[in-house]
């Protein structure tokens, strides 16, 4: 079903022509608001069952018994499915056919890997019926012990990190830049586990008919998602029908299927009803990934001017034992410092954890908040200004790589952030303002980075001789505003008002729009769209300059263009003609045109693609409680052609308060000898509050890059994140004196 | 979710005599019960709905100058009471410093008091706890327990009361009005929660069955009302529990103290009352010398029960500030972040 999206609103100061660039609100607003919009969870088909997971209390060993006929004999419970009974898959939920297939547990056996691992799936009348059969259900264990955190146990190099990169990069001589500089740092910094807790749970409402497959399912990755259960369920990815118009956040934890899910989808096959699967908040920290915790060392040498003489940055990261996901933490080290010697390592050690995965800013992240410390700290052993310690280093080439950026406006980030903050005048030394409260204040800054990323999309344009026109693609709307932000490119594309247009989206069965994730999906599907309006538009333009009764008849070379539902000729923008009248002479109802992006790899060889920001923070922190409080945040970005400012600022700040999180709130706690979650709610798991930020702004650096796409379009997803963690860390040491070495900053370390 | 018996009676009478059956709980707003049935840390057979019990939902001016707050009376309606907050400034703001609107407005006064540990072993049901199951142990010793009691601790258990609104109650002499199977008696608000000593198992002194229908500030509490501040350290600026907190109260002539109430939040399985760093207070001159002296009076019996030490100087210090804060002088209005040590925002309210 696509939802109605409303197209009311048409902001005083919109440009006429264009409606890229316009801050349109969300499209979808209302309906979010009012509670109208459908999410996953939301559906009901006629005789659906509800399906509740029974997870694992012990962290590693075996399921020895499980109490089936005490479930079973619960009134309303119609099934349980446990590794004696769960339908039979195509493909072994362990196989691991290529990198990017994650392991699963579907049930396979009656090992335990980790807590919260799902070990029986109880299927009921109703909600309550299923949550109590879970319960008695009573699992009894054979447990070993839990190998807990970063010292479980031996270490290992990863064969790769994060997508295929290699764990280990070098360039110069790390160990001679080191011995020849004249100020040294040498700083170990800790990052606990995170999980996304998006506010929608994993779900899914599974309904069979036949071996056809009807899925109401949040995603990230729908045509992924289809391939995935394809291969497991042994049957035709045309078949499998997925519907995720709305998702309440992913954070990268719905871009692969989660096994949960496909319990569900298991158990409606069990039982021949559809059935819904909610995953419950604490199940949530198990099964669906994480950011896994990190040790970090970074050295670096400088010269007695604050020149980079060597980066040197090691990563200590955990996995599961059972699947590789490898945090590609010190990768951030590789682009944003000029340094003549960069080396970049991670070493893994195997725990009894769900196996981590991407989460926003995987790597960059992590890597981020060590390495903008420890900078911090390089500038203070150079007794410089962090934000001068940092121009000096300023990267003119991407450092690893040696290639050129194909935009970087990180210079105008610095300048344009520092002024509206008041940077200037900030003492070097700790400890030096206060507050008229008597509060310490401190002022921090760092650096935000985030790779400017293509992948492969598809799209489809219609326009109509009604003078409308549709575009389709299967995108996602994880709350970013893609609804929003993809019309305004697709009206741009086939040249209607965005009032003219209808844009479809968010079903499987429409063309592929590939991933919501790596910050990218602006631009991928953008540009799958871009390409196939301009298809529709140059069959429309082909119709009309062929034809010696149009105004465009022999335009030629000299082209057209699309603007307002006409063509215009591009060197006489006097004779134009409209949609309408074009395909009405044509004798044709519509013309259609498709679409296909993806990265340009000439490009890519040739040119370092990143986005870039510059954060700033005050905090104030009492001197006696230790009660910390960021007072001002300021970021401000570049990132390439901006379609919507208004969503792309909702982005930015989003991703500072996530940053903001990282430094000061966000830390899962684990039970050291257990290995079970101890703060797996939303009580104890601490985001910020509103609260905690009370003054933020996101600048909107002018950015215009020739070579990412033809769109100029860059990320915002995630880099807001980046840069600001360590900028709160950093403004923390200014107040007080204290260099945190793990995160997240707590009171204990304060006072 | 276990199926179990609800039943809503018509009076308190009815109450009780639906409460005598084994495995029964009271439920009023629901805010810690209802979370605690879902992670099946308690699985009742019955729950008795109090919430529309007449007659329980009246804030009442007493001859002495004192308050009776009935049980029913929500959170949020007690903190917004302009009179109840002129007359226990520090209570107001307590009870505006804890958890959410949202869950201000559905917590009862009476469910407050009754409110459960956040000890996440004992949340936990695979874990041991001596305080959930008598005799399985306590998995919080040797576990993760930076925020665990360091004042009344017993091997048996290390847990803390959470709630903000006790905290500056058990300064205030509150008092707590029980009806039950043996009639109607009386405790003060300081000896309802029981330290763990060997029966962690037995948090209050409630017998079972038994249910508060009140609660009373004597008159002569509000006698404090010129300088009194409740103070919170915690790991968010709001909706967080307290690492710890402080209720201090003060009267004052010229630069002398002529009387003091000190208790502490987050320190102990009760609000802790700290009467030798009172009585150390009275006929001092308020300064810093007589709050350090209070502060390590309080604390003097203080000592961690895991990875907490932190807390203990946290808490000297946390007391010399309220104290302090006290002696400046209750604010006109209660500050837009309660008890939170940064000042106000200009322009904001709390209530805005």
């Amino acid at each position: 079903m696509t939802p109605d999206i409303s197209l009311s609103q048409v902001p005083a100061h919109a440009r006429h022509g264009s409606s890229i660039g316009r801050p349109l609100t969300r499209r979808e607003g209302v309906l979010k608001v009012t509670g109208v919009a459908r999410y996953a969870a939301d559906n009901h088909p006629a005789g659906m069952l509800y399906a509740v997971l029974a997870a694992s209390r012990i962290a590693r060993g075996r399921v020895t018994c499980l109490d089936v006929p005490a479930a079973m004999a619960h009134p309303g419970v119609v099934a349980v499915m446990t590794p004696a009974n769960r339908p039979a898959l195509a493909l072994d939920p362990d196989a691991k056919l290529h990198p990017f297939m994650f392991r699963l547990d579907l049930l396979q056996s009656d090992a335990v890997r980790y807590a919260n691992q799902p070990i029986a799936v109880v299927i009921a009348e109703t909600l309550e019926a299923a949550t109590e059969g879970a319960a008695l259900l009573a699992p009894r264990y054979e447990a070993l012990p839990a190998r807990v955190g970063l010292d479980a146990g031996e270490s290992f190099v990863p064969p790769v990190v994060g997508v295929g990169h290699p764990a280990e990069q070098l360039v110069g001589d790390v160990e001679a830049g080191l011995a020849s500089a004249a100020r040294r740092v040498d700083a170990t910094y800790e990052t606990p586990a995170q999980y996304h807790n998006a506010m929608e749970p994993h779900a899914v409402v599974a309904a069979w008919d036949g071996d056809s497959l009807s899925l109401d399912m949040p995603s990230q990755g729908m045509a992924m998602a289809q391939a995935r259960l394809a291969g497991l369920l042994g049957i035709a990815p045309e078949n499998i029908m997925i519907r995720s118009p709305f998702l309440g956040g992913g954070f990268g934890s719905k871009g692969l299927i989660a096994g949960p899910q496909v319990l569900g989808i298991l158990a409606a096959r069990l039982v021949g009803r559809p059935v819904k699967l909610v995953l419950r908040r604490e199940q949530m920290y198990g099964p669906v990934g994480h950011r896994p915790p990190t040790r970090q060392r970074l050295r670096i040498g400088a010269g007695a001017d604050g020149t980079l003489t060597a980066l040197a940055h090691h990563a200590l990261i955990t996995t599961s034992t059972f699947d590789d996901f490898f945090e590609p933490a010190a990768d951030a080290s590789h682009t944003l410092y000029a340094s003549p010697a960069i080396a970049t390592s991670h070493t893994a050690v195997r725990i009894d954890t769900g196996t981590p995965m991407f989460m926003r800013a995987p790597g960059e992240a992590t890597g981020s908040i060590a390495l903008e410390s420890a900078i911090d700290e390089a500038a203070l052993a150079c007794r410089m200004d962090p934000l001068a310690f940092r121009l000096k280093n300023y990267a003119e080439v991407e450092p690893i790589s040696g290639k050129p950026f194909s935009s970087k406006a990180l210079r105008a980030c610095y300048a344009q952030g520092a002024d509206r903050f008041g940077w200037a005048g900030r003492p070097l030394a700790p400890r030096q303002m206060r507050d008229a409260a008597g509060m310490l204040v401190g002022w921090g800054m760092g650096t935000a980075t985030f790779p400017a990323l293509m992948f492969q999309a598809e799209a489809r344009a219609v326009i109509r001789r009604n003078g409308g026109g549709v575009v389709e693609i299967g995108a996602h709307d994880m709350g970013q505003g893609a609804w929003t932000a993809l019309a305004q490119i697709a009206a741009d594309a086939v040249g209607l008002g965005i009032e003219q247009l209808e844009f479809r989206s968010g079903t499987s069965d429409l063309p592929d729009g590939g991933i919501a994730g790596g910050s990218a999906h602006t631009a991928t599907a953008g540009m799958a769209i871009h390409a196939a309006g301009g298809e529709a538009v140059a069959r429309l333009a082909e119709l009309a300059m062929d034809d010696a009764r149009s105004p465009l008849f022999g335009a030629g070379n000299a082209g057209v263009v699309a603007r307002d539902g006409r063509l215009f000729r591009r060197d006489d923008e006097s004779r134009s003609e409209s949609y309408a009248d074009i395909l009405t002479r044509a004798g044709l109802a519509q013309v259609e045109g498709r679409g296909k992006s993806g990265g340009d790899p000439a490009a890519q060889t040739a040119y370092a693609m990143h986005a870039h920001g510059a954060v700033f923070a005050e905090v104030k922190v009492d001197p006696d409680l230790g009660q910390l409080r960021v007072t001002r945040l300021v970021g401000a970005f570049a990132a390439g052609r901006i379609i919507n400012p208004r969503m792309v600022r909702s982005q930015y700040y989003g991703g500072m308060i996530w940053g903001m999180a990282f430094a000061l709130h966000e830390e899962a706690v684990t039970d050291r000898r257990s290995g079970r979650m101890l703060n797996a709610n939303l009580a104890d798991y601490h985001i910020p509050v509103n609260a905690d930020v009370p003054e933020m702004e996101a600048l909107l650096v002018e950015e215009h890059d020739p070579h990412v796409n033809a769109l100029g379009i860059k990320g915002v997803g995630e880099i807001a994140i980046t840069g600001t963690g360590g900028a709160v860390a950093n403004a923390v040491w200014h107040a007080t004196g204290m260099r945190a070495r793990r995160f997240p900053i707590r009171i204990d370390d304060l006072v | 979710m276990k199926v179990f018996d609800y039943v809503r009676p018509a009076s308190v009478a009815e109450a009780i005599a639906a409460a005598a059956a084994p495995g029964a709980v009271y439920l009023a707003g629901g805010t810690n019960l209802l979370d605690l049935m879902k992670g099946e840390t308690l699985r009742p057979d019955r729950l008795v709905d109090v919430t529309r019990l007449p007659g329980l939902d009246r804030i009442e001016w007493l001859g002495d100058g004192g308050v009776r707050i009935g049980a029913l009376v929500r959170n949020a309606a007690l903190a917004h009471d302009a009179a109840f907050a002129t007359a226990y400034p520090a209570v107001a703001e307590a009870l505006l410093s804890g958890a959410s609107a949202q869950l201000r407005n559905a917590a009862t006064v009476g469910g407050n008091l009754l409110q459960r540990t956040r000890c996440a072993y004992f949340h936990d049901p695979a874990s041991a706890c001596n305080k959930r199951q008598p005799g399985a142990g306590c998995d919080a010793r040797g576990g993760e327990n930076r925020l665990h009691a360091v004042l009344g601790w017993s091997e048996a258990c290390i847990a803390t009361h959470p709630s903000d609104f006790c905290v500056p109650l058990a300064a205030l002499d509150a008092v707590v009005e029980i009806e039950g199977p043996a009639g109607r008696r009386e405790v003060a608000l300081e000896a309802l929660h029981r330290l763990p000593g060997d029966t962690p198992e037995r948090g209050t002194a409630l017998a079972p069955g038994e249910l508060i229908v009140a609660l009373r500030l004597p008159g002569e509490a509000a006698g404090f009302a010129a300088h009194a501040r409740y103070l919170k350290v915690r790991e968010r600026t709001s909706y967080a529990f307290a690492v710890v907190s402080a209720a201090a109260a003060l009267r004052l002539e010229g630069g002398r103290i002529r009387a003091a109430r000190l208790a502490l939040g987050g320190v102990a399985a009760r609000p802790w009352r700290a009467r030798a760093a009172e009585e150390s207070l009275v006929g001092v001159e308020a300064g810093e010398a007589a709050f350090r002296r209070a502060a390590e009076a309080a604390l003097a019996e203080a000592r961690p029960s895991g990875d907490n030490a932190f807390k203990i100087e946290l808490a000297r210090r946390l007391v010399r500030r309220a104290l302090a804060l006290a002696v400046a002088g209750t604010p006109a209005r209660i500050p837009a972040l309660p008890a939170s040590p940064f000042p106000s925002v200009a322009g904001a309210r709390h209530d805005a």
